[in-house]
This record gives structure tokens, sequence and C-alpha cells, in this order.
């Protein structure tokens, strides 16, 4: 570390292997096309954030007084489509998981770097085609794009919207193709399937659900779009087709999409926890393989989404059987997890206060969801603030909390430098108290009959409201927090060395910033991962 | 020779890779997903045409009346001969006959014009026949088997609609494939492929072959539902 | 101090405290589950705290706690979906006898009708103490009706009939939503539901302005449309004689049969040649666009009034050979139902 120290800017890295747009726009080492990628989804994370903030501000008062009633619709909708499609599905895989899989398997880089420039590029291409469509008056359908109303009556640009979401999606495809194929051929000699962290075995799991999910989503929305242009009949009861066919074949693929935002969240979770507690994972087996099994699982629940939408009554208790199976394997991962703090040496560096929030608050979001898996249950807060309350405690305190997480913990890698570890742990706080402050109300607002996508509502509501609004402007500057001191950090933050934290893996055996090649020799893999046994059992920062 | 196809080999085998083999290896399992991806790409629309002939089984028949036998016939038998015109094009290029790698697939791309002419001539039918989906659907009248006319059900459209996206979007995948097809002829004839490395002619056959694949799908199901061809 | 602040809205129907019951059920095994998890992860990190020259105990795993956190969570799985599917099982089995109300959506209001013929916008009267089957379609986009104080919510679909049903247990006032987003005043598709003694509804039933009933509407669109010239009451109609034919099953000209329902009643009406009757040719013109979905609801009533099955053999046949019933004492049947 000392030597290290010593010669801070004269070893050649990623970053300062040649400058100018050029080297960037047309790079195809990992690591840049992570940092594009990290640039694009925050400025798309921060477009959501601002229509999440002015839905939060209307709901301020039961009486729709902000904005108009269209207006409030296009705000939701393009919250959801930007946040779920523009920043959640790429979040952590194309970020985190771009930049780590192949440092993590002892690999140059991934299988086809010109396809996952490319990735980036159609990435661009459709986040681009979405900021127009927000600048030309927005779409008013929500992200799930039901159809008749996206297809016949409403009036706002839905054909663009789809078809941002369709090329979109070939982006997330290439992403999980990539991630498929240098999984299974790029691993470093002796880098067994046993030996492989969980980061990458849960990056594995999810790129299957984006290679068999995305297309058929590509397709439905395309089919929308062609049925909106010339009103052919496809999902139009008046020409004999079913709306309830696109909300079969969207689900097809939204509800495994939900563990594609989750998946890699948990394979954070597995890197930060053992790091930060100094021990091995706890059944290390279970947790490969519960991540394999959610993603398996996860195609066969879509209908839980259309329990009273008119399916059958025993297609429903199907799907409801199928969707308490699909939970079985995030218990299982939360109690790892826990179980592997057991005993440990536990530091309180922020991605650790982050992975403390994360199991917490995964834990409240997946057992929420078994009561919409319950089919009593779900009849009556289907369609409320309980869904909304439900999926933001899995999409944000279960994702983002591990995004967070995640990006602290390997920013000294990826940049060279330590954040403030002070501002760190005062906007995980922030982010915490919140989140909480925001999204619990919303389970009792749902209970309560409050319907989602609402613009007025009636006065009963209006108490739980504002404290969800509060909770937000908290959320919202513990977010911003991060954003500056990050930024700061770049500039001003100290030198981190190439192992700040004392963690194991491959991505920390090389200097940081990583050089081009990552690696100045492919290395040899002889142990298996999170052999914190043989590492120093002190984190020396962070606390 | 011998040292010619090591440089070639050399200069063939990106920084990443460690050798050829993993540098074959990996772009075979790409294409592989690829097709995967493909696969359920089309699916969506197959279960679309499932649900909606269980829904109206009977539309489905009046439907397949409408389909040409011959044009469609003669299109699988243009397609599966492609098949093997790109299957011995890979044999040819594994044993290093570049230029006999470049004709047949050359032949290939041939078939694919065949095929998409075909395709063109009968979409033109349709399209003389007034039965294009939407608002250019002007085919208001059926004929009955006793000689009377009526109304067609409405579903009728939607038939067409799932045949022409589904032919469509094959259409679209022959055309990709025979550009595809013909660089890799080009670069058969320019003497870029070796015994050891022609993984490029491999994987595009692959996808030829998936291709063909889908049609033998299409062409039952649109073609040969209803029994007067029988 | 708390009481206006509930966790639950009204229990306003029988099905209320089954579906609060396993609500708390879940709550408890939710809050016990998260208080575990927080107090473990609490209690490791103060008591495990990195210290200075310890050492982490290292565990490689546990197959019994494995199986131990795989089965008990699994367990209390499959009794939260036995104990849900039970709920829901009565929910969507509506009970013969109940009450029928008719519930057309649109952008962006709730249209009741009665079957005695009294109209409703954004309101819904309904008799405490009775079961009560609502059959609902939707005219232009995809709604939901939604009662939160009776716990049941169902989508309204265009082009199909769903049903929910429910029995009131207390009267009041209570909230009527549209809980699928349906566009722009999605929100002020709102409405109530009040539930009335039975005494006080039949009088506000009869206190309305007179109106015919929905079957005899419906007789008369049936006429005003010019159905009856060819779904005449004998054999020699060019349709079929539409006496008896609903509630059974019908043959139809593939060979297929089909149930004759209020869907394919719809159906017959508004795509003709899509089933047609065995022994008939397809030369019915279509209907969609010149009835509303009001006045179908009305015809539908009007073809089950005729429904008294005085034929019973009727399925293999395209029409019932003889005996028709009145329409007018059918529709007064409907009347009759209301006590």
């Amino acid at each position: 570390m000392a030597t290290a120290a010593a010669l801070p800017t004269e070893r050649q890295n990623y970053l300062n292997s040649n400058y100018g747009w050029k080297s960037w726009l047309l790079t195809t080492d990992h690591k840049r096309i992570a940092i594009l990628y990290l640039i694009s989804i925050t400025f798309m994370f921060f477009i959501g954030g601002f229509f999440a903030t002015m839905i939060r501000l209307e709901l301020l008062t039961p009486a729709g007084d902000l904005m108009t009633s269209d207006t409030y619709n296009k705000m939701f909708s393009m919250h959801g489509i930007v946040m779920v499609f523009f920043f959640l599905i790429p979040s952590i895989p194309a970020t985190l998981g771009n930049f780590f899989i192949p440092m993590m398997i002892g690999a140059k880089d991934l299988a086809f770097p010109r396809l996952n420039l490319l990735s980036w590029y159609i990435y661009i291409v459709s986040a681009g085609l979405m900021i127009y469509v927000i600048l030309t008056g927005g779409v008013d359908t929500g992200w799930t794009f039901y159809p008749p109303f996206s297809t016949t009556y409403s009036n706002s640009n839905v054909v663009l919207a789809g078809i941002a979401v369709f090329i979109n999606g070939f982006s997330s495809i290439l992403t999980g193709l990539n991630f498929i194929v240098t999984t299974h051929r790029m691993r470093a000699p002796g880098l067994t399937w046993n030996r492989l962290p969980l980061f990458v075995w849960s990056h594995y799991a999810t790129s299957v659900i984006q290679v068999l999910g995305t297309p058929v989503v590509a397709i439905t929305v395309a089919l929308v779009a062609i049925e909106r242009l010339w009103h052919v009949g496809i999902f139009d009861p008046k020409v004999g087709g079913d709306p309830v066919l696109f909300q079969h074949l969207f689900w097809f693929y939204s509800h495994p999409a939900v563990y594609i935002m989750i998946l890699p969240s948990m394979a954070v979770m597995s890197e930060v926890v053992t790091c930060f507690s100094r021990k091995r994972i706890f059944g290390y087996h279970f947790v490969a393989l519960a991540s394999i099994a959610i993603a398996v699982l996860g195609f066969l629940v879509w209908a839980h989404h259309l329990f009273v939408a008119g399916i059958s009554a025993y297609a429903a208790l199907v799907f409801s059987l199928l969707s308490y199976f699909v939970a079985v394997p995030s218990a299982i991962k939360v109690f790892n997890w826990t179980a592997t703090m057991y005993k440990g040496q536990i530091s309180y560096a922020t991605p650790m206060l982050y992975a403390f929030g994360f199991i917490g608050l995964f834990t409240m979001g997946g057992m929420t969801g078994l009561f919409l898996a319950s089919l009593g249950i779900d009849v009556h807060v289907t369609d409320t603030y309980f869904v909304i309350a439900h999926f933001h405690f899995i999409m944000v305190g279960g994702a983002v909390m591990a995004y967070l997480s995640g990006i602290h913990f390997w920013w000294p890698k990826m940049t060279g430098k330590m954040y403030p570890e002070g501002w760190g742990k005062v906007a995980a706080g922030l982010v915490f108290i919140g989140f909480n402050l925001t999204f619990l109300p919303q389970f009792v607002l749902g209970y309560m009959g409050m319907p989602r996508r609402y613009h007025a509502y009636s006065g009963e509501f209006q108490v739980l409201n504002v404290l969800s609004t509060a909770g937000a402007s908290i959320l919202a500057i513990g977010y911003l927090l991060p954003l500056v001191y990050l930024l700061w950090s770049l500039r001003y933050g100290k030198d981190a060395g190439p192992n700040p934290w004392n963690a194991i893996g491959l991505e920390w055996m090389t200097s940081s910033p990583p050089p081009t090649h990552n690696f100045d020799e492919t290395p040899v893999v002889t142990w298996e991962a999170y052999e914190y046994d043989h590492a120093p059992q002190e984190v020396p920062v962070g606390n | 020779m011998a040292t010619s196809t090591e440089v070639v080999a050399q200069h063939s085998l990106q920084h990443h890779f460690a050798n050829m083999e993993q540098q074959r290896e990996s772009s075979t399992l790409g294409m592989w997903i690829f097709l995967v991806t493909e696969i359920l790409f089309f699916g969506g629309l197959f279960t679309a045409y499932v649900v909606y002939r269980s829904m109206y089984p009977d539309v489905w028949e009046m439907g397949s009346t409408h389909m040409e036998f011959w044009p469609g016939t003669i299109n699988t038998i243009v397609l599966l001969c492609s098949s093997l015109t790109v299957a011995l094009s890979v044999r040819a290029a594994a044993m290093g006959a570049q230029k006999t790698t470049a004709l047949l697939l050359l032949v290939t791309v041939l078939m694919g014009f065949g095929f998409c002419g075909i395709k063109a001539y009968e979409y033109h039918h349709h399209w003389v026949e007034g039965t294009i989906p939407g608002n250019l659907w002007h085919y208001n009248v059926a004929e009955n088997p006793d000689g009377t006319h009526s109304v067609p059900p409405h579903e009728l459209q939607l038939f067409f609609f799932l045949y022409f996206v589904m032919t469509g979007l094959h259409a679209l995948h022959v055309i990709i494939g025979m550009c595809i097809l013909s660089t890799i002829a080009f670069f058969a004839w320019k003497g870029k492929y070796t015994p050891e490395y022609h993984n490029p002619v491999h994987i595009s056959g692959l996808y030829w072959h998936f291709v063909d694949l889908v049609w033998i799908f299409l062409y039952p199901l649109l073609y040969l539902i209803a029994n007067k061809h029988v | 101090m708390f009481q206006n602040l509930p966790l639950w809205p009204e229990r306003a129907s029988s099905f209320a405290n089954n579906v609060d019951a396993l609500y708390i059920f879940l709550i408890a095994v939710t809050g016990f589950f998260t208080l575990v998890i927080f107090v473990m992860i609490g209690v490791f990190a103060v008591k495990y705290r990195q210290r200075a020259g310890g050492r982490a105990t290292q565990i490689e795993g546990s197959y019994a706690l494995e199986a131990t956190w795989t089965l008990i969570p699994f367990g209390l799985f499959m009794v939260m979906f036995v104990w849900g599917a039970a709920v829901f099982m009565k929910e969507v089995q509506p009970p013969a006898n109940a009450m029928d109300v008719f519930v057309v959506g649109k952008q962006w209001m709730w249209k009741t009708q009665h079957p005695e013929g009294v109209r409703e916008i954004n309101q819904l009267h309904v008799p405490v103490g009775r079961d009560v089957k609502l059959t609902m379609i939707s005219q232009d986009v995809i709604h939901s009706f939604y009662i939160p104080a009776f716990r049941v919510k169902h989508d309204v679909l265009p082009g199909r009939y769903t049903s929910i049903w429910f029995h009131a247990v207390k009267t009041g006032t209570y909230h009527l939503f549209c809980a699928e987003y349906c566009g722009t005043l999605h929100s002020g598709m709102i409405g109530e539901v009040i539930v009335m003694d039975p005494s006080d509804y039949a009088k506000w039933l009869s206190g309305g302005a007179a109106e015919d009933s929905m079957a005899s509407t419906g007789e008369k669109l049936f006429q005003q449309l010019g159905c009856a010239t060819c779904h005449r009451s004998d054999t020699q109609g060019r349709g079929p004689n539409l006496a008896g034919v609903y509630g059974k099953q019908q043959l139809l000209d593939n060979g297929q049969t089909v149930f004759v329902d209020d869907n394919y009643v719809r159906e017959s009406i508004l795509n003709p040649g899509s089933k047609v009757v065995s022994g008939f040719k397809p030369i019915m013109p279509t209907f969609n666009g010149i009835v509303s979905e009001e006045q179908l609801l009305s015809l539908i009533a009007y073809v089950k009034s005729l429904g008294v099955p005085q034929n019973a053999p009727g399925s293999n046949r395209p029409a019932v050979q003889q005996g028709v019933t009145a329409p007018n004492t059918a529709s007064k049947a409907g009347n009759a139902k209301v006590q």
C-alpha cells in the first residue's frame, strides 16, 4: 500500500490511458462503458426523481390543485417508464456488473466488447427518444401501457414511448447475452463455478431473465404501437381482440423484470456483507442456487398481476401458489446474509449501512409481497397504494439501496478515490429514514382503499399522504447528497489504494483505478470466494 | 501455407481472448443465446396466434383459405434448399475451400431473393384482395361454400394481422440474413477464413437455419389449416 | 385519539371480516419475521463489531439451519395460500339466488341499472342483508369496480361481462372507486354505494321515475331493431327462435356447442357471424355501433326472460319448437324479486 500511495498518478489506468471524447465514445473497454452507463442512468434517475417529486407535491392536498389531471397522469406514467426501463433495469448490471464481472472472473474484458458498446448506444438512442417524448408532451398510459387505453383512447405520444421501450429492450438483451457468455467462457484458470463470487452468480441469473423475458415485452409493446397506428385490433375487443392477452404478455416479462432489478442488488449484498463482516458467506451454494431458483420460478408467476383482471379462478389459484414458491429462495438469501454476520468482525462503513437497510427493507418488501400473492387480500389491495408501497420497498428500499451500497463499495476501485465517509453515513441515514417515512404510510393508505394513480383523493387519506410527501423530501436530500460528495471526491478525495477495505476478490488484486487490461497477468485462482480467514481481520477505513 | 494460416489466425484473435478456441466457443455460445432470444421474440406472436386461434377456430380456417398453397409450398422448399447450401458452405469453409464457400453462400442469398419475391407476390395478392388489416381493409363480402355470400367475421382481420406480422418479421429476418451471408461470402471470396478460423461462417449459418426453422412453423400454422388442399 | 386514523376501512360486507382476519394474520407473521431480522442485524452489528485483534469465526454454513429457514417459511406460505384461496373462492362464486344489478363503466362515470329499470349514475343503492351480483361491462377502456368497505374489486372490461358479488351487512354510504387507470379523470370516476334497509330500498326503488323493467325495455328494442322479423316465435324464422335458449348448451353449425350466457348473447348481437347456431346461415347483420352497452344489457335481460325452460331438450335444436312465454309475465317475475 505504501508504494501505491507513493506513486499515486504515475501508474497507467483505464482513465488516463488516453484522452479525448473519441477515446470514450468509441471505447470497447468494459470499465469505460460502465462509466458511460453510470453517467447516463444517473441522469435518467434524476429525471424520474423529478417526476416523483411532482407526484408527491400534488398529493399533499386531496384536491387536484397543483396541476391538471392530464399533467398528473403524465407525471406518474413517465416516472414509471423512466425509472423502470431507463434506471432500474440497467442500474446495477450495466454499471457495476459491466465494470466488475470481467474483473471478478479474471478476464480482460467481456466476451463481446463491441456489443457492449453497442448496447450503450442503443440505450442512449432509446433514452434520447424518451426524453424527446417527455419534452414534446409526454405520455399518459402508465408504465404498463394497458390497451385499449394506450391503443385507442390516450391522446399522448404512446407510439414513440413504445418505440423507446422497444429499442431499450435490445440494450438489455445484449448486456444479458454478454454476461452469460462471459461467465461461461471467460473465467480465469481455476475459477470454477463453485469458486465464483456470488455477484457473478446473481448476475448470471439476471442475464437469463433479460435474455428470455425482454424480447417478449419488446414484441408486445411493438404490437401496441402497431395497433395504435393502424387499428388492426390485436388487443381491441371491438374487432375480437383481447386486452387481457396484452396483460399476460406484458407481465410475462415485467414480473421477471422485477427480478432483473432485485437479483443484482442481491449480488451486491453478498459482496458487501461478507467484506464488512470479514466472513465467508453463510451457505454459499444455497445463496447461489437461490438466485437461479428465483430466475426460473420468476417466469411462472406473472398472472398474479391479473387476479381481478378477468382470468379464471383456477388460473388464479395456480398462480397464487406459484407466487409463494418464488418467495422461498428470497427468504433463504435474507437468512443467509444475516447468518453471515454472526460472529463476524462487523464494521460500519457506508456500504454496510446500506446493506443493513437493504436486508431489513427487503424483508418487509418481500413479506408484503405475500399479501399480494394471497388471493383473498389481493382482491382488496391490488391497484391500491399497497401495491405501490410493496414494489417501492423492493425497488427503492431494495434495489436503489443496494445500488448505492455498491457504488460506495466500489467507488474507490472505479475512481481511485475515497468518498467522504462522514457524509456517506449521513446520506445513508437520510435515505433510510426518508424511505420509511415515504412508503410505510402507503401500506396503510392502500389497505384503507386509496387506489393508485389518483390525481385527487378523498379527504380522509390526506394525513398519510402528507407524511409520505414529507418523507419523500428527506429521501430527495438523501439522494442528492451522494451526487454532490461523490463528484467532490473525484477531485478532493483521498487516494484509495488498491484495496481500501482489505476485501477479497480478484477486482481488489489490481491497482485502483484498474489498468485497461485489468490485470498485468491473467490470475490463476486456487481459492474459494470470500476466504476472509486469509484476509486481515480489520477494515482500516470507514469507521 | 501453414504459416500463413497461423498468421491469419493470430490476426483474427481479439485481444481479450486467450486463444482461438475460447474465441470460437464464445461467439458460438453467443449466437445460440441470441437465437433463444429470437425464439421468445417470435414466441409472443405465436402465443397470440394460439390464443386467438382457440377463440376463433373457424375464422382461422377461413383465413387459411386465403393463403395460396403453391407459393407457400414453393417457398418452404426454397428455404429448405437454402439451409442445405448453407450447411454445405460451412463444410466447405471447414475444409478450406473458400471460393466454394463464397459460391454456396451466394446461391443461398439468391434463394433468399427468390423467397422474398414469392412473398412479395403473395402480399400483392392480399393487397388486391383487400385483406390488409386496419384502415386499408376492404374485403367485406365472403363467398360461402354453397355459393351464397355473407359478411366475414371481423376477427378475420386478426388472422391477417398475425399473418402479416409473423411473416413480415420473418421476412425481415430473411433480409437481414441475406445481408449477413453476402458479407460473409465477400470475405470468404477474399480469403479471410481458414479451417482454423471460419467461425463467422458457422454462426451466420446457425442464424440462417433458425430463420428457416421459423418458417417451418409458420407454413403449416398459416397455410395448412383448412382442409381444402388435401 | 386514534379513532380518526383507522388502519382499515369499514367492514360493511360479509367478506370484510374474512379478509381482515387473514390480513391481520399476515401482518403478525410479517411483523414477527421483520422483527427477527432487524433484531438479529442489530444484535450482531453491536455484539460482533470490529475489535482490534479480534478474529471472525468462519462458518461454512449449516444444512440444518438451511432446512429450517426453508421449510418453516414454506409451511407458513402454504397456510397463507390455502387461507387466501378459501377467502377468494367464496368471493368468486355468486350464490344462485343473488339479486342482479348491472354496471356499465365509461370514461369517467359508473352507470348502474337495476332489473326493475331504475338507473343511477355514480351511485349504487343496494339493500342490506341480500346477496347482490353485479354484471359489469365497459364501453371504452378497462375500469375496475372497487368498494373498499366491501373488500371487493374486479376489472370491468370492454367486450366482455365480468361479475362480482357481495352481501352488505351494514347500512351506510361507502366509497366506490375506479381502481384501474382509465385516463384523464380516472380519479374522478368515483361514486358511492348506499346500503339501505330492505324496506327503504323497496321504497327507493319504487319512488324513482316510473321506468320499464330492463326486460320490457329490451322487448321494445327487440321490436324496434327488427330482430323479431327473423327471430320469430315460431319455427318459420330465418333466425333461431330465442325462447328457452338462455342458460343452456347450444349446438353450432361447426359441430361445437356453446353455453348461452350473457357473453354469448352479446357476441351474437355484435358479431353474429362468429358462432352461428346449427341449421342457420350467417346472414344476420352486425349491430356493432348501433346498440349501446345499456341496450345490450336490456336485450339480454329480454332474451333471459324468454328463458322459462318449457322445452327442456332444447340443446340440440336451433330453437325451441313451441311454447313461447309471454315476455310481460317474465318481466313481472323480475319485479317479484324485490320485496
